[in-house]
């Protein structure tokens, strides 16, 4: 009896593996900034496209760049420029990242809405992600705790907002880090002292994001490049893209590509129609 | 032995043999992917270091704040699962009839086969606001909340092993003990517990063991900060969820992916030795008490 | 009257029934918030539909069949290796070193934190044997997490097998594997099946093991070679609530996902608890 349930396990999983992949496969992984453009992006592309399935991943550009070093993706969304190093250790992998910009982003800070708090410098948000401001009423607020939500060390935002925001300085340690910019909107919501960063999609009613310097975190603002914490969004691809990997990409930078971005929240390329 | 036999009983025995080599082959993986990150950094500055920035040029791999992590929330879960747990096996052996103790025990086995993710996730929607409601404090994803639902999920352990270790406790201690006027009260505080005590270390033993080793529900609601808390309700990252959480990032054979085998080889001593203990303990003890094992 | 021991007594067993019911509490709080919320995602197309619109809507088929699968590849590597194991211990009695370092073996991988099997299966499996991110890496890892349950359950089930019907069957004349396969084997079943069911439900509900080496965050189709990742029950509900980009409507995702997981380890532990209660009234 033994012998038979052995078989027939043995005969599914067979079953399993000559289930020759009819569909071609574009993996995609890395940026949780990114995830949501290329989720939606994915399931219309999908929907155009028989005979392709595509996986999409998120949980941080460093994930997404890990990945296509490994050969293990063919598409690595990066909300951060690739590193020097990054690009040694691909080349002795035989790897050639090269990137495409498919929309752009502004990395906007927000706080509770119950913070009075609506507007702040760019040294005070220095101050407050490294650690030397520590309470609500050094920047303007009612008196009490910052609470530091973060995104993690794998998170593209994560190295942005360190190079625009911190200039370079370490993220302070009790910062609460968090896998994705969801998580971290969703955190600050819920924490009457919070305040984090996300990108510019990720805005929504449940928190408020401040202004820097005076300006908002809009998509004008984003276009005109007045917003100090803004950057280009990236997909990265061994070689230039190629086969089913540029037809994605091309449909990301299209019309309809580009009208998912906006939808999303994020900033598209170009002022649309 | 015939001939046939023979050779089923070698091959059975090689298999057989599988798990050791599993063993070992974690063990391998450990300390081969583990030992490279003392290249970086040096072993008194890993473990005592208290910043972890893996990803900074250049980075710094302290692991003292995740290692105190981990210590202080097992020692907050053992505070909760220790006298629920015993207490629980006490009842269960002494005061419970026929009828519920087979109602008890198989809850106990539940609240034991609940998977992690579903006390991580139970603790994040609805623990932690609830805590963070109750004591007014900036957040309910804390030290102090990892604390609560390990102390639970650690309950089913030290209940189920402490109730074993009660029950073979011969009943001629019982009865003498009677038959020297004490109480059922006294008795089972005064002879029955202490008899039993050594299999009710090996059940705190297992018990921290089990917590040390809990990935997702720290994931999920301890808050992720790689500090040294000041206060059982600031956010602390243990080493299990530093691991999982810094995985996907870590490029193969780079320093971030050596420093977090390096803290799953700590993690791993750390269990396997309260492993090894409590396995001692528990011979020891059967045997003491002239059992077979 | 009433003496100091007997007052020390009363407030004794006070405290003991406080901890059950402290016990019995956090169990039941845990189910009554998974179920309540949990059923209202339940319908038929949760069950059987893909996740659509960015996984706020659709369903969660891929992550059950995902699981299913994870689990029956885990329970075919590791059911043979633990019923072979546990006959070796029990049926040829090796020497005592050997007995001693299998034991030994079996009891520290009991122990190993299931983040450090994801550890090794990520570099063994996926990385050394070239399986990538897959069901096969993921079983693989899931099985050895699993095989120290089963030996012990398998174990169990053959010393409790008399020694009377072993004598029987030599008597007969028969060999000891033909004793093993035709005599011991099927009158130790229900003890080896609960060790089976038990593992099932612990395979299905582990997240750490199968994050590096098998799951995946979204995918349209249901998994057609063991050579590819899959959604998985448990690690969706983790993505769900981490990078989920949706919250209000992923949560009562995550619920739902919760609550299939919750009810499959309660049908196993109920099929468990009748297969022992089954297995003792044999041998009673």
């Amino acid at each position: 009896m033994k012998l038979l349930n052995v078989l027939a396990s043995a005969a599914i999983l067979a079953g399993l593996c000559s289930g020759a992949n009819a569909d071609k496969k574009l993996v995609i992984d890395g940026s949780s900034t990114i995830l949501p453009v290329a989720q939606a992006a994915a399931e219309k592309y999908m929907d155009k496209t028989p005979g392709i399935t595509l996986t999409v991943k998120g949980g941080g550009s460093g994930i997404g760049v890990a990945s296509l070093q490994d050969s293990t993706c063919d598409i690595a969304n990066s909300s951060r420029p690739i590193k020097g190093s990054e690009i040694a250790i691909a080349l002795t992998k035989g790897v050639d990242p090269k990137a495409t910009v498919i929309a752009l982003d502004g990395i906007a800070v927000v706080v509770n809405p119950s913070n009075e708090v609506s507007a702040l410098t760019k040294k005070q948000v220095r101050g407050i992600f490294n650690g030397s401001i520590s309470d609500w009423a050094q920047v303007g607020g009612a008196a009490g705790k910052i609470v530091v939500v973060s995104r993690d060390t794998s998170s593209g935002t994560y190295e942005a907002f360190g190079a625009l925001a911190l200039m370079g300085d370490k993220m302070r340690p009790d910062a609460m880090l968090q896998a994705a910019s969801q998580a971290v909107a969703t955190t600050v919501s819920k924490t009457p002292g919070g305040i984090g960063y996300t990108g510019i999609g990720y805005i929504s009613d449940v928190v408020k994001a401040v202004t820097i310097e005076g300006v908002a975190c809009k998509k004008e603002n984003v276009w005109n490049n007045t917003y100090p914490y803004s950057r280009p969004l990236f997909m990265y691809t061994n070689g230039k893209p190629q086969g089913e990997a540029k037809k994605f990409i091309d449909f990301v930078l299209s019309a309809e590509g580009q009208s998912i971005v906006e939808e999303q929240g994020f900033v598209p390329l170009r002022k649309l129609k | 032995m015939g001939l046939t036999d023979k050779i089923y009983k070698y091959i059975f025995m090689i298999i057989a043999f599988s798990s050791f080599v599993f063993l070992l082959g974690i063990i391998t993986v450990l300390f081969t992917e583990g030992l490279p990150v003392f290249s970086f950094t040096s072993v008194i500055n890993f473990i005592f270091g208290k910043s972890w920035y893996p990803t900074a040029v250049p980075p710094e791999f302290g692991i003292f704040p995740v290692i105190l992590g981990s210590l202080i929330v097992t020692l907050g879960a053992m505070i909760l699962a220790v006298p629920v747990g015993i207490g629980s096996a006490l009842y269960i052996h002494e005061i419970a009839g026929e009828k519920q103790k087979m109602f008890l025990k198989p809850i106990v086995e539940l609240l034991g086969a609940v998977p992690s993710i579903i006390y991580g996730f139970f603790g994040m929607v609805v623990v932690a606001p609830f805590v963070q409601n109750l004591f007014k404090i900036p957040t309910g994803q804390c030290a102090f909340t990892g604390a609560l639902i390990l102390g639970v999920m650690a309950i089913p352990v030290v209940c189920s092993i402490a109730e074993d270790a009660l029950s073979v406790v011969p009943k001629s201690y019982r009865e003498a003990s009677y038959a020297l006027g004490a109480n059922r009260w006294q008795t089972l505080w005064k002879v029955i517990m202490p008899a039993a005590g050594s299999g009710i270390s090996t059940s705190v033993i297992l018990g921290i063991s089990r917590v040390m080793g809990e990935t997702m529900t720290v994931l999920l609601v301890t808050g992720g900060a790689a500090m040294i808390p000041g206060s059982i309700f600031d956010p602390v990252r243990p080493m299990t969820s530093t691991i999982a959480a810094e995985m996907g990032e870590a490029a193969v054979g780079g320093s971030h992916y050596h420093a977090l085998f390096a803290i799953g080889l700590v993690l791993f001593l750390v269990t396997m030795v309260m492993n090894i203990v409590a396995e001692y303990i528990g011979r020891k003890y059967r045997i003491k008490l002239g059992l077979d094992v | 009257m009433k003496t100091r021991a007997d007052i020390n007594q009363r407030l004794g067993f006070v405290m003991l029934i406080v901890c059950i019911i402290i016990a019995l509490l956090a169990l039941s709080s845990l189910i009554y918030f998974i179920a309540s919320n949990g059923i209202r995602a339940f319908s038929w197309t949760f069950f059987t539909d893909i996740p659509r619109k960015s996984m706020t809507a659709g369903g969660v088929g891929p992550a059950i069949v995902g699981t299913l699968y994870l689990v029956l590849g885990s329970i075919v590597f590791s059911l043979p290796l633990g019923v072979i194991t546990a006959i070796y211990l029990c049926e040829y009695s090796p020497k005592n070193f050997t007995l001693n370092l299998i034991r030994m073996s079996i009891n520290n991988l009991a122990g190993v934190p299931s983040v450090v099997f994801g550890l090794f299966g990520l570099a063994v499996f996926v990385k050394l044997f070239n399986l990538h991110v897959s069901l096969l890496s993921g079983s693989l890892t899931l099985g050895i997490l699993i095989l120290p349950g089963i030996i012990s359950a398998s174990y169990e089930a053959l010393i409790a097998v008399p020694q009377s019907l072993r004598e029987a069957s030599y008597a007969l004349g028969a060999t000891q594997i033909q004793t093993i396969r035709k005599v011991i084997l099927p009158a130790a079943l229900p003890g080896i099946l609960t060790g089976i069911i038990l593992g099932v439900g612990r395979a299905a509900g582990e997240t750490a093991p199968i994050m590096f080496t098998a799951a995946t965050f979204y995918s349209r189709s249901y998994p057609s070679t063991i050579m590819g990742e899959v959604m998985a029950l448990p690690y969706h509900i983790y993505v769900l609530m981490t990078e989920g980009t949706n919250p209000a409507k992923q949560t009562m995702i995550a619920y739902g996902c919760a609550l299939i997981l919750l009810i499959l380890v309660l049908a196993v532990s109920a099929i468990a608890i009748y297969l022992r209660q089954k297995q003792r009234r044999k041998y009673a």
